[in-house]
């Protein structure tokens, strides 16, 4: 049984072992990802820990070309964008992360409504050394 | 569940100022708060005396960050020689201001005091545009920033959502560009005063002059597509679907109703106002919609005994051309899926059925973010008392006009309905 808290420090532990993970509430029996303490629907917080599949669709996005300081430091702006979105996962909830594996630089071929698979990829160096959650077309 | 929320009592605005709104190296955020002030004591028609005011409300987003100083409310108390009144700074992102304007409302409904200032104040331009993006960053949710996403990414995602649900494209979206740098010129406190026609006009002319070739577009939305011209910051927002970085204050007088006319003999009333919250992209109910728009809405909606149609224009929270589409539809003005298409027929031109930001909107008078809420009241103010110069709406008594203001990435919003009477 995962003993863990239902905050965004676990969310982002299990994110680092590779693990997608929500928490479902012992209650009313709705699944949230990321996890939440309290359940939005019936304010329980009696919460247990779910792994979901990973597997969703993409129900909005964006191409940055404007980079912020930590994503322009490994590279992205202006002549290289990235794409991030919000997928819904067949589970229901949705997670918002960078969708990999499309062309950024011609958003006209990314679609709403893509079917995605959640990834996890080592990026940043140093101390920004960090697993991100990141969704590829399937 | 929800009883409908009444004031205590009746709240007026009685004088109001803004400075101007713009990239100022030579000016900090004092200057620019003495500068809406001194416009605000002047525009007070019987005249007043400072040390009537009782407490003071001060919207600031994130100086703390962008010129490294907090704690706004003595500064500003300090600044207009009001200490030791009671000064409290608010914070809702770029709804701050509006979040001064409506505690101050109940401050005084309530009974606690008869005449309080509120405004707002936010001095961006000392920091360059990434820091500025990474400062405004701060108030997304914190799964999005981690995602990478920015400010305009997050407006540009629901752009998309918007775009397939409802079969919109970028080109609606020019409509209300156009629309906003139409009337800005009108506007002497804007920060841009140029149409597109006329910034079309001064590249031709550049290329002209420089041996360069010259742009072949026919109209603004030939201009507005192409790249070179409207570059993309984050798809499908590009430069011209973003507002400025800017500086600037707000600041009104609010008194108790039963006082306002040994003010001015045109006071124009808070009939209803509103707030609501609400969650991150990721839990938010709709992706084409604020939950808190709409609570903001029905509360102030509610409280005014108004209907959307009886609302005859409105400053709306343009910071992203896409927002202004969004809330034309939460607040009521049009049906969900429809505002893109009363865009495109001209129904929020200031000559409109529903006139939409005749001030500029953000995209062209400037968000100096804390400033905003109180800046786009004090439209709402002039307009109501015909005082709008140029860009006065013709053709119609005005009685009943509102301002939605949006903080973060739709966690804070407000809504405010004022009427002359």
């Amino acid at each position: 049984m995962e003993e863990r808290p239902f905050g965004d420090i676990s969310y982002e532990e299990f994110l680092r072992e590779k693990k997608l993970m929500g928490s479902r509430c012992k209650e009313c029996g709705e699944l949230y990802v990321p996890p939440r303490h309290f359940c939005f629907k019936c304010h329980s917080d009696k919460m247990q820990w779910e792994q979901v599949s990973g597997k969703g669709e993409l129900a909005a996005f964006t191409c940055i070309f404007v980079a912020p300081p930590y994503m322009a430091r490994r590279g992205y702006g202006r002549n290289n964008p990235y794409c991030t979105g919000v997928v819904k996962l067949e589970e229901g909830p949705r997670v918002v992360a960078r969708i990999e594996g499309v062309d950024a630089s011609k958003p006209e071929t990314i679609n709403v409504g893509m079917v995605l698979q959640a990834d996890f990829i080592q990026e940043g160096e140093g101390e920004e050394a960090t697993t991100t959650l990141v969704f590829k077309p399937i | 569940m929800q009883k409908e929320k009444k004031l205590g009592r009746g709240v007026a605005i009685v004088g109001a100022g803004m400075s101007r709104f713009g990239m100022f190296p030579d000016k900090d955020s004092k200057d620019l708060f003495a500068e809406a002030y001194q416009e605000m004591v002047a525009s007070i028609d019987k005249g007043f005396d400072p040390k009537d005011i009782e407490a003071i409300w001060i919207g600031n987003f994130s100086n703390d960050f962008f010129i490294h100083q907090a704690h706004w409310g003595p500064i500003i108390s300090d600044l207009l020689g009001l200490a030791p009144r009671p000064a409290t700074r608010t914070e809702g992102a770029c709804a701050s201001s509006t979040l001064a304007f409506r505690d101050a409302t109940m401050a005084i409904a309530s009974g606690l005091y008869d005449v309080v200032l509120v405004g707002g104040v936010e001095e961006m331009s000392k920091r360059t545009t990434e820091e500025v993006t990474e400062g405004l960053a701060l108030a997304t949710f914190p799964y999005e920033g981690r995602a990478g996403f920015t400010f305009p990414g997050v407006f540009g995602a629901l752009a998309t959502a918007y775009f397939a649900k409802y079969g919109a494209g970028r080109e609606h979206l020019m409509n209300i560009t156009i629309k906003s740098h139409e009337n800005a010129p009108l506007n002497p406190k804007a920060q841009f005063n140029k149409t597109i026609a006329d910034l079309m006009a001064a590249k031709k002319a550049k290329a002209e002059r420089e041996g360069k070739p010259v742009p072949d577009w026919r109209d603004e939305k030939e201009a507005l597509w192409d790249p070179k011209f409207n570059p993309p910051v984050a798809w499908p927002m590009h430069l011209f679907d973003c507002c400025p970085i800017s500086d600037g204050a707000s600041c009104m007088l609010l008194v108790a109703e039963d006082i306002a006319r040994s003010f001015t003999d045109e006071p124009v009333y808070v009939a209803g106002i509103g707030q609501g919250s609400g969650r991150g992209l990721h839990a938010a109910p709709s992706l084409t919609s604020f939950e808190a728009n709409k609570h903001a809405a029905a509360e102030a909606y509610g409280m005014s005994g108004y209907k959307p149609q009886d609302i005859q224009f409105a400053e709306v929270h343009d910071c992203f051309s896409i927002a202004e589409l969004i809330h034309i539809e939460d607040l009521g003005f049009f049906e969900a899926g429809e505002g893109y298409k009363a865009v495109a027929e001209g129904a929020t031109r200031r000559e409109g059925s529903m006139p939409i930001n005749t001030s500029g909107g953000l995209k062209c008078k400037g968000h100096p973010v804390g400033a905003t809420g109180v800046a786009q009241l004090y439209e709402v103010w002039k307009q109501l008392r015909g005082e709008a110069g140029e860009r006065q709406i013709p053709g119609r008594e005005l009685h009943v006009g509102a301002a939605q203001n949006l903080g973060g990435t739709g966690g804070t919003c407000t809504f405010t309905i004022l009427e002359r009477r």
